[in-house]
């Protein structure tokens, strides 16, 4: 019989082993803004996200101010909100509140969606498994994509300069297929951050993102409203 | 300095957004308008912080072109994220020695 911890282990390899490849991305893109190893390690570390860090990172080449900073992680990452209130509802009597706020720290796409496929209910032990070596895969890719620059020829390191870019793809493109409403909302997001790019480029990247991503999404919301339990569709 | 107080204001915020519904929240979201919203804002993000910046992420437009043309087909064909990304990586390398003969 396995502990839940060595379960939980075992369960978070295979994120592990996707998260290298796509911090190394990551690390590559940030030191290409300006940022040391360090820096890029510690900003893995402390985030555990993939697009927050990358608009993160685009803020503070280009000298955001921290309002801009703050509100642009509220919303790239308020789907992790969601996703926090779908699992909230699925922890056993082992989570007290120190536990809560530990784990609390490792909800991801990924994690969330491996968590949320378990049957019963999460102990704390088990999520402590899954995060551990999910969070060691993120911030070791981001070491490798980071140094990577120094020992690798520039016509690969630019190549691996896409790979968060068509996660992200690989991301919208499926449920667009099955959902007009994602599908419209995409095209919206896309249409709205082309226009703050070529036609209004006195608005900075994150309020960019912040701009495009609400009139999509409020659009969504008005004219495809959606009647799914929040939060289960947003598993990959 | 600077980027001690933007790496902490990075982190304190994503971190609030994961932990006051993980570790307060007890009922379900009931506004029809506010789920179908949130449902809505990861696409939003994603595909706001993709378009047009993919163009740019290789250095060279025609090689991310090529890059991402491959990952929107093999997404289109419900590919796995990691095979996705690592093929258009693949391809925008690949590319990179075909359009200097090209131009």
């Amino acid at each position: 019989m396995k502990s839940p911890f060595t379960k939980g282990l075992l369960d978070g390899i295979p994120i592990a082993l996707g998260y290298l490849s796509v911090s190394f991305g990551f690390g590559i893109l940030a030191v290409r803004s300006g940022l040391t190893a360090f820096a890029s390690v510690m900003i893995s570390l402390t985030n555990l996200t993939s697009a927050g860090q990358a608009a993160g990172i685009a803020i503070i080449a280009a000298g955001g101010s921290y309002f801009e900073m703050a509100l642009t992680q509220l919303v790239i990452n308020l789907r992790y909100g969601l996703m926090s209130i779908s699992l909230s509802q699925k922890l056993d009597d082992t989570f007290n509140t120190p536990r809560r706020l530990l784990i609390a720290y490792g909800i991801t796409d990924e994690i969330f969606a491996v968590a949320s496929a378990q049957k019963g209910l999460l102990t704390a032990r088990y999520m402590y498994g899954l995060i551990s070596v999910s969070t060691l895969g993120w911030c070791l890719g981001t070491f490798l994509g980071a140094s990577a620059g120094q020992f690798l020829p520039a016509s690969l390191t630019n190549a691996m300069g896409i790979v968060l870019y068509a996660m992200f793809i690989a991301i919208v493109i499926p449920p667009a297929k099955k959902s007009r409403g994602v599908l419209a909302v995409a095209v919206t997001a896309a249409v709205c951050s082309l226009i703050f790019r070529y036609l209004l480029p006195q608005v900075t990247g994150g309020f960019a993102i912040i701009f495009s991503a609400v009139i999509a999404a409020v659009m969504g919301a008005l004219v495809f409203p959606e009647s799914g339990e929040a939060g289960e569709e947003l598993s990959e | 300095m600077t980027l001690v107080i933007y790496i902490a204001v990075m982190a304190g915020m994503t971190y609030l957004i994961r932990m006051i519904p993980f570790a307060a929240f007890r009922r379900q979201i009931r506004s029809r308008f506010f789920r179908s919203f949130l449902y809505y804002v990861p696409y939003a993000v994603l595909t706001a912080m993709t378009v047009p910046a993919i163009f740019y992420s290789t250095g060279s437009v025609e090689t991310a072109a090529v890059g991402t043309a491959v990952a929107l087909v093999l997404a289109y064909f419900d590919m796995p994220l990691i095979v996705v990304a690592l093929a258009a990586s693949a391809a925008a390398f690949a590319a990179g020695f075909v359009f200097p003969f090209v131009h």
